[in-house]
């Protein structure tokens, strides 16, 4: 398995070095020339926006110079991470263009939303000197229009194209039906040149309704290629490794994580914080750079831990690298980590204690075998090959918890706690705290007092770790593992 | 090549007739204003000249009148009455006479709005200054007698409501009601025109609305022949005789022609008209190979047509699909199943999950087994994704517990089938796993 895993890195590096002759040669041919646009701007849009060269030329062409008409409507998806937003800001600012760059998800009210587009577009910025106004007060589509149209007017654009990008667009859908239209024919509305261009992960498909609207240029962002991934990896070596070392080490990141994940900035943020880890070895003069498998064997735990934990943001980064520190210092290995979801055994009273389980028992079990489980001499009854195949589809692990009225709960209760309980308002008001603290919910919550059903919402080991604590063998009293 | 050599002039002349040649075809296929005379001349006529009669009748003889035109998205409605405005507009008596009101419905999404723009587009917010009104029908009769004790008696106004459909879903139709109310009975000779892509759309009126239209439609259907359709793919690409360098226009002129009888590029433009007739749809497939154009790439090749035919095509489903982790693409497979199984039946990630575990635990060596919090992450992107949606009817909201959830999957088997095959190093389990 590691002998493997070395030769698939041996590999990529192998496929790397492939790589990199391959864009020298297209590098030495020149990058790829967009007609009426000067070269150094376009060598610096490259090289911002790596692996992207292909959109960049793409939209490039599409836009047009200044003084063009510009497709109206863009609509461009592709995964999270794939520098969607990155190269179209990259190319409005790089090329000074005039644009508006908006985030939907900041504008949770329409109004918000022209607001932030007029500013851009006039430059005005609410700050204290002018008492945080806008450039203009507007609250509808209607008035949002007209402005755009003075706006433009104003600073002399209507020769020139504005952008006006909207980032997150599946939030638009939220708002009023007549935002998304609209904004989709914003160039024939205002009579101006306007292209709008919309971000987003989700397909088209998904923004279509109504009577429909004016369909855009639908354009893709593949996801970056492991290739890919390497070499804008590698942009970020840190001073004084050399590059291959650095890569190699990538290699390993990507190796454990590249199955689960994909998202360049996740993966990114990963490799920054467990290089000091890898470099650790050197450090300490244990192995030299050349030493792959021994700086390997000591990284590759470390990674699968933190894709349990980092990952999960069960530990947050800068418990993270502590715990990296106190670890080198004291030489041992990052296992005993408290985590987020390790600290389930919440403190409970007792009887509520006796309340969930009985709860849980209630929501898992079917009611037909209560009198099974909780009666003295019910008799058992064996379960048949037939009814095991049938339970196995229908079985509660399976499809969560049910309803179940609060008599139930009470009759399982007296059954399983020790003891007489005097039912006392106590009792009943631990229930109804059971049900805030969001372990139980009501359902159907049409009566608070007569008839109303519950569902227990809590997991199996965290009621196991419950039930340990009062010495109560849970697992016995449930149907499906019977 | 020599030629250029020779004479830097010559280059850049060429680049300004490329730079002009861009300008050019750009305005022709972005704009909405179409070379309106090669839509099929046969077809637009009649209902232009009903149009055209209808619009003069209001100028010249005071009459009132309505119209809806009614059309799909991209059938020309817009450019059918603004060829038809500008027709009028060349007369000068029709100028003087008729005031224009453009009104959109996703513009003026309420009567307040729409009637606000009213008055500001017949220049009247001096009148009405802060005068506040009684009702909405004061109002508007204050319009029209402020329009009829204007300059000039009894000037005509015209008012164009697009996105018709929009203002029946107004409250009480009251605009409505009130223009065709106008229309009927009062002096004031207005002239109101929908434009609407609904063919049900005198169903949305209310009876006493509907009462009072005149019931006039004009029905507008992209029913291009293909030869038709290739006419216009040669003009929207052709330049204009105005085109400064006349040597360069012939030449490309004679290359367009060239493209619209070349045997491929006909071919892509089949399987374009066979999916759809409207004309927005071409002008969007030509915006790639246009965009193309230039010193360096003068000509439009077969290439530009099938690259910008594919992009238009492409099924946006299995392209994200392809952005998927080997774990996302694993659980897509997994649900694939469940959902065979167990036909239009929802599923919550628990028994995604127990799926998952059989199929890492019995088949397969590659694929690595995750720990649960690590597939309930990849599985909530999935959601994010909206490849899979919660089912409706699961109610709960945010109150019950997310793995039990009930969940329904949105992608179909040939678009998974397909998306596995172009998948880059995807495990052969997984690809096995779809085909049973």
């Amino acid at each position: 398995m590691s002998f493997s895993l070395i030769f698939q890195t041996l590999k990529y590096n192998l496929s790397y070095s492939k790589n990199k002759l391959l864009i020298a040669i297209i590098m030495a041919a020149g990058p790829p020339v967009v007609f009426g646009h000067p070269a150094e701007q376009l060598a610096e849009l490259y090289r911002s926006c790596p692996s992207r060269q292909d959109q960049v030329k793409l939209l490039l062409a599409l836009f047009g110079q200044k003084k063009h008409l510009s497709c109206p409507r863009v609509f461009l998806y592709g995964p999270t991470g794939s520098g969607k937003s990155h190269v179209i800001s990259n190319i409005l600012n790089t090329l000074k263009l005039p644009h508006a760059l908006v985030n939907c998800v900041e504008c949770y009210t329409s109004r918000l939303l022209y607001d932030h587009i007029l500013n851009q577009v006039a430059m005005v910025t609410p700050t204290p000197d002018n008492d945080y106004a806008n450039y203009s007060r507007c609250d509808n589509m209607n008035d949002f229009v007209k402005t755009l149209r003075t706006v433009i007017e104003d600073r002399e654009l209507q020769e020139e194209t504005v952008y006006i990008v909207l980032d997150k667009a599946e939030r638009l859908r939220e708002m009023d039906m007549n935002i998304l239209p609209a904004f989709l024919r914003l160039g024939e509305l205002t009579g101006c040149n306007v292209c709008v261009i919309l971000l987003t992960e989700i397909v088209w498909e998904k923004f279509r309704a109504g009577t429909g609207v004016c369909e855009p240029l639908v354009l893709h962002f593949p996801d970056y290629t492991k290739d890919e991934l390497l070499e804008i990896l590698s942009l970020d070596c840190p001073a004084g490794y050399t590059k291959d070392f650095y890569m190699s080490y990538v290699n390993i990141v990507l190796s454990v994580f590249y199955m689960a994940c994909r998202n360049l900035n996740e993966i990114r943020h990963l490799a920054v914080l467990n290089f000091p880890k890898f470099c650790e070895p050197i450090k300490k003069g244990e192995a030299s750079e050349e030493d792959v498998h021994k700086l390997w064997r000591n990284i590759e735990p470390h990674l699968r831990k933190a894709l349990q934990t980092v990952y999960l943001r069960e530990v947050s980064s800068a418990q993270w690298e502590r715990m990296q520190e106190e670890a080198a210092a004291q030489e041992t290995l990052v296992t005993n980590i408290k985590t987020l979801t390790g600290k389930v055994n919440m403190e409970l009273p007792f009887y509520s204690k006796f309340l969930l389980i009985a709860a849980y028992l209630a929501s898992y079990n079917p009611a037909r075998t209560d009198r099974r489980f909780f009666l003295k001499h019910a008799g058992r009854t064996k379960k048949t090959v037939q009814q095991m195949k049938r339970d196995e589809r229908a079985s509660s692990q399976l499809l969560g918890p049910k309803p179940f009225p609060l008599d139930r709960l009470m009759a399982i209760f007296y059954s399983i706690v020790e003891g007489k309980v005097a039912p006392t308002a106590n009792i009943y008001s631990q229930i109804s705290s059971l049900v805030t603290l969001r372990l139980m919910t009501q359902v159907g919550s049409d009566d608070q007092l007569d008839g109303s059903k519950f569902k227990c919402t809590v997991g199996l080991d965290f009621m196991r770790s419950i039930a340990r604590t009062v010495n109560f063998d849970i697992i016995r009293y449930l149907y499906d593992f019977v | 090549m020599s030629k250029r050599k020779s004479s830097g002039s010559a280059v850049v002349s060429e680049s300004a007739c490329y730079l002009e040649l861009q300008k050019v075809l750009r305005q022709q296929i972005y704009k909405i204003s179409a070379p309106c005379d090669v839509d099929g001349e046969s077809d637009l006529d009649k209902p232009r000249r009903h149009l055209l009669d209808l619009i003069q009748r209001c100028s010249s003889m005071g009459e009132s009148n309505s119209a809806l035109i009614i059309g799909p998205r991209g059938a020309g409605k817009t450019m059918l009455l603004s060829s038809v405005l500008e027709d009028l507009k060349e007369n000068r008596d029709f100028r003087d006479n008729v005031l224009e009101v453009h009104l959109n419905g996703l513009l003026q999404t309420d009567d307040r709005i729409a009637l606000k723009e009213i008055t500001r587009q017949l220049q009247l917010e001096n009148v009405v200054g802060d005068r506040v009104f009684g009702s909405f029908a004061d109002n508007l009769a204050f319009l029209l007698e402020a329009l009829k004790k204007g300059s000039r008696d009894s000037q005509a106004v015209l008012f164009v409501l697009e996105e018709f459909d929009l203002f029946a879903h107004h409250k009480n139709q009251t605009l409505l009601y009130n223009l065709f109310d106008i229309a009927q009975s009062q002096q004031a000779p207005i002239t109101v025109i929908g434009l609407t892509c609904r063919l049900d759309v005198i169903e949305l009126l209310e009876k006493r609305v509907k009462s009072r239209f005149s019931h006039r439609q004009i029905h507008l259907f992209n029913s291009l022949t293909f030869d038709q359709y290739l006419e216009v793919f040669e003009s929207l690409l052709t330049l204009p005789s105005e085109f400064s360098d006349k040597k360069f226009c012939a030449k490309w002129n004679k290359h367009v022609q060239n493209l619209s009888e070349d045997q491929g590029v006909t071919s892509i433009l089949k399987k374009l008209y066979d999916t759809s007739k409207d004309i927005r749809t071409l002008k969007t497939f030509l915006m790639l190979p246009v965009a193309r154009i230039s010193p360096s790439h003068p000509r439009l090749e077969m290439a530009d047509f099938v690259e910008a035919h594919k992009l238009l095509t492409a099924d946006s489903k299995s392209n994200t699909l392809h952005g998927l982790s080997v774990l996302e693409l694993c659980l897509v497979v997994a649900m694939r199943r469940l959902s065979d199984i167990f036909v239009n039946q929802p599923f919550n990630f628990q028994m995604v999950y127990n799926e998952y575990q059989k199929f890492v635990q019995t088949r397969s060596h590659a694929v690595q087994s995750f720990d649960r919090p690590v597939v309930l992450k990849a599985f909530e992107h999935l959601q994010q994704m909206e490849l899979v949606r919660a089912a409706e009817g699961s109610g709960t909201g945010g109150r019950g517990q997310k793995e039990f959830r009930p969940m329904l999957l949105m992608i179909d088997k040939s678009q998974l089938m397909q998306a596995i095959q172009k998948y880059p190093a995807c495990p052969t389990e997984a690809q096995a796993r779809v085909q049973v």
